[in-house]
């Protein structure tokens, strides 16, 4: 038995793709993290007072806070005063005023990655706000957009020039006093996406943002604030890549959604940061912070994840079903080999009349990986005829990997419908000589049967994307069989 | 096509075939009967390259080459066919997939060129009527919710498609009704061809009215006790396989390496 394991787990080696460095001559602030900090942050970024106050506001609270440990992925301890809060590439100092101007060497970089930033050179249909390290290095197809009135950009842009926007739904959906990751970003949060889309507006074109984590001992704190107003549509990419190193980097984001009455908002993510090594050393800790206000009626807000990245995976994109008939969805694919850990799920908090929710989650483990779905479905008393469907399956490679599953129901409403799937597969080493028997090579018969088994969710992505999808998941389980 | 000698089997130290002996020539069919333990269907798997088996001496010779320095898809890319006794479930992939995979990483092995979705459906829709089976199990997952008899037509009608050079087929009819039996018999008998060669492992003679081997092997404890023409699986199924015995035939069965006639 356990030879027919170390085949498979042999298979199961990792190559990443995406691990270089680009040398750069970057801004950067000491680090360490007090009063001071937030208001160098808050200054290198000319921003107005309320901003600031809104920092401060939270970096005192977060003093308060202790690291939550509840998690099953254990880590050891972070040390927050060793972390550098803001780095930006010097040549962005005076901001480029278009592409165009942007230094060659981050447009190459952005090249190597697959995302071309020159628009000219694009895919039509994809706008990408390209964020590297701790800003926003440009933006593509911002006038086309702009003439629909739809705003995209960085969230330095958004607060610069439309305070009012920022103001009025910043910590609407994660307040500051959200948890220890996301009062910490709103503290020290260096950039993101901006989006709005006015009402009756439907979004022409893909909008993407590209995160970028380039310098060394960094944290990224990257901010992203969307908002579809009525009758608005919206579909958002969001990829991530990082260099290989031997530290493990902070990567806490914040992402709040909001949609209003007959809004669509569709959010997918492929998040692929470095995983470390097969050691388990270096890669990064994904703690993130994802929330989707269904505020209006009628409202839908749709998540779909890939994760195939990162040392640890910590993160929960969760809708608040608060609009009466509005929709919340979670689709997601998590993929742990090697020392990977994730847990992650989502939560459907469930307010309105006729709400309804659905949960796919595709947990896949391989090597040591360890995979554990969490999640909530939760309906309040208001929320007369809700329904709930979660499916959530786990798939293990090798001997090694483990799978959890942690589901909470809590129904305060006798009309809800709440209806919860699980089940757990193991690719068996019968499966794979089948598919070898038929003349398929094994890495071709495990990438088979994984894709297979991922088919529900990546029938949510936008196609360009599922594809990719596909493909990562291959590159991450290369070598897996021998 | 295919030379066994001396082959020795064991599946976690415990010896399952014992000095085997085996030569089966292109155009022949081969039965290998046997009681259950006999080590048929380990045989079968050994062939096919399954690596829970650990071969402790002996050679195969298959078209000149040493088999078992092969990995089991360069088996499967040089012509031996397995049709599975329990044909594994693969949810999330369809059968359409997977067939297709299949044939054109052999087709590129044997520098043919692939073939695109469309002449496969058309080339897989003709092999499906032929097997009497409905065009919904190609888009199916593999082997998923599939009845006994599915399965199993399933497997003859892949056998149709990849056109082996050497087919074993373990337990083929096992669990399946008259029907089904027939279906497949016919699938089986359709291929036999003076190129290709098959071996048919089974516990019952039932298949054998059907499809009728030039030579009938008789496997007790990891050896070919007694090899014949086909009238020995008449005497097979009027004694038993007790009758055999280990000891009166011994004589025999090294004597002429296996092969009989």
């Amino acid at each position: 038995m356990t030879e027919q394991a170390s085949s498979l787990n042999e298979l199961i080696a990792d190559e990443y793709r995406h691990g270089f460095v680009t040398d750069l001559e970057v801004d950067t602030v000491p680090p360490g993290l007090t009063e001071d900090t937030i208001r160098l942050i808050s200054a290198r970024k000319n921003e107005p007072e309320f901003m600031l106050e809104w920092r401060l506001k939270a970096f005192r609270h977060w003093l308060t806070m202790t690291e939550p440990t509840w998690s099953t992925a254990h880590y050891p301890p972070i040390d927050y005063q060793n972390i550098i809060y803001y780095s930006a590439p010097k040549s962005l100092k005076d901001r480029p005023k278009s592409l165009d101007d942007i230094d060659p060497a981050l447009l190459r970089t952005y090249e190597k990655l697959g995302v071309p930033l020159k628009e000219r050179e694009m895919l039509a249909g994809v706008a990408v706000d390209a964020v590297f390290d701790s800003v926003s290095v440009g933006t593509t197809f911002k006038e086309k957009l702009s003439e629909l009135g739809i705003i995209f950009g960085s969230f330095s842009d958004a607060v610069r020039e439309h305070p009012d926007l920022v103001q009025q739904y910043l910590g609407s959906v994660v307040p500051y006093t959200d948890n220890f990751f996301a009062t910490l970003n709103s503290a020290v949060f260096s950039d993101g996406s901006f989006c709005y889309i006015p009402p009756g507006v439907r979004c022409p074109m893909e909008l993407s943002t590209y995160f970028r984590i380039n310098a060394k001992d960094t944290g990224q704190f990257e901010r992203t604030l969307i908002i579809a107003d009525r009758g608005a549509y919206v579909s958002y990419l969001e990829g991530c890549t990082a260099p290989m190193r031997d530290e493990n980097q902070l990567h806490a984001a914040v992402v709040e959604l909001v949609a209003l009455d007959n809004a669509r908002i569709k959010y997918s993510t492929v998040q692929n940061w470095y995983p470390g090594d097969k050691e388990g050393k270096g890669g990064i800790y994904n703690f993130v912070t994802k929330r989707g206000d269904c505020r209006g009626a009628n409202s839908h807000i749709s998540w779909t994840q890939v994760e195939t990245g990162s040392a640890i995976t910590w993160k929960y994109p969760s809708c608040i079903l608060r609009g009466d008939n509005a929709i919340g969805e979670f689709h997601s694919v998590a993929l742990t080999n090697n020392r990977q850990k994730a847990d992650t799920g989502s939560k459907m908090i469930h307010i309105g009349r006729n709400t309804r929710s659905t949960i796919v989650s595709k947990g896949i483990s391989a090597g040591y990986g360890q995979n554990a779905y969490r999640g909530l479905v939760k309906v309040l008393k208001s929320a007369e005829g809700a329904r709930n469907y979660t499916q959530c399956d786990s798939l293990l490679l090798g001997d090694q990997s483990g799978a959890h599953t942690f589901p909470y129901i809590e129904v305060k409403n006798p009309t809800a419908r709440v209806e919860h799937e699980a089940s757990t597969s193991r690719i068996g080493e019968d499966q794979l000589f089948y598919c070898r028997q038929r003349g398929i090579s094994a890495e071709d018969a495990v990438s088979m049967i994984v894709n297979g088994f991922c088919k529900d969710v990546f029938k949510e992505l936008p196609m360009e994307f599922a594809v990719e999808a596909q493909k990562l998941m291959s590159v991450s389980l290369e070598g897996s069989v021998g | 096509m295919l030379e066994i000698r001396n082959l020795q089997v064991s599946v976690d130290s415990k010896p399952i075939l014992r000095g085997l002996d085996l030569t089966v020539k292109a155009g022949e069919v081969h039965a290998i009967m046997g009681p259950n333990g006999s080590g048929k269907s380990t045989l079968a798997q050994v062939l096919a390259g399954r690596e829970t088996f650990r071969v402790t001496g002996g050679e195969v010779r298959y078209q000149g080459r040493d088999l078992l320095s092969l990995a089991p898809e360069e088996r499967a890319r040089e012509g031996l066919f397995l049709a599975f006794q329990y044909p594994v479930e693969i949810p999330g992939v369809s059968n359409v997939y997977l067939l297709k995979a299949a044939l054109n990483n052999i087709r590129r092995h044997r520098g043919l060129p692939e073939l695109d979705a469309i002449e496969f459906l058309s080339l897989i829709k003709q092999k499906m009527k032929w097997m009497d089976m409905s065009d919904d199990l190609l888009y199916r997952s593999v082997n998923e919710g599939f009845s006994g008899g599915e399965k199993k037509r399933n497997e003859i009608l892949q056998m149709a498609l990849l056109e082996p050079t050497l087919a074993i087929l373990d337990e083929t009819d096992s669990g399946l009704d008259i029907d089904a039996l027939q279906i497949v018999a016919g699938g089986i008998n359709a291929l036999r061809s003076p190129e290709r060669a098959m071996i048919l492992v089974t516990h019952y003679q039932r298949l054998l009215n059907y499809v009728v081997p030039d030579v009938i092997h008789v496997l007790s404890q990891g050896r070919i006790v007694k090899s014949g023409g086909k009238e020995l699986a008449l005497e097979l199924e009027q004694h038993g396989y007790s009758a055999l015995g280990d000891a009166p035939i011994k004589g025999n069965m090294i004597a002429n390496g296996g092969l009989a006639l």
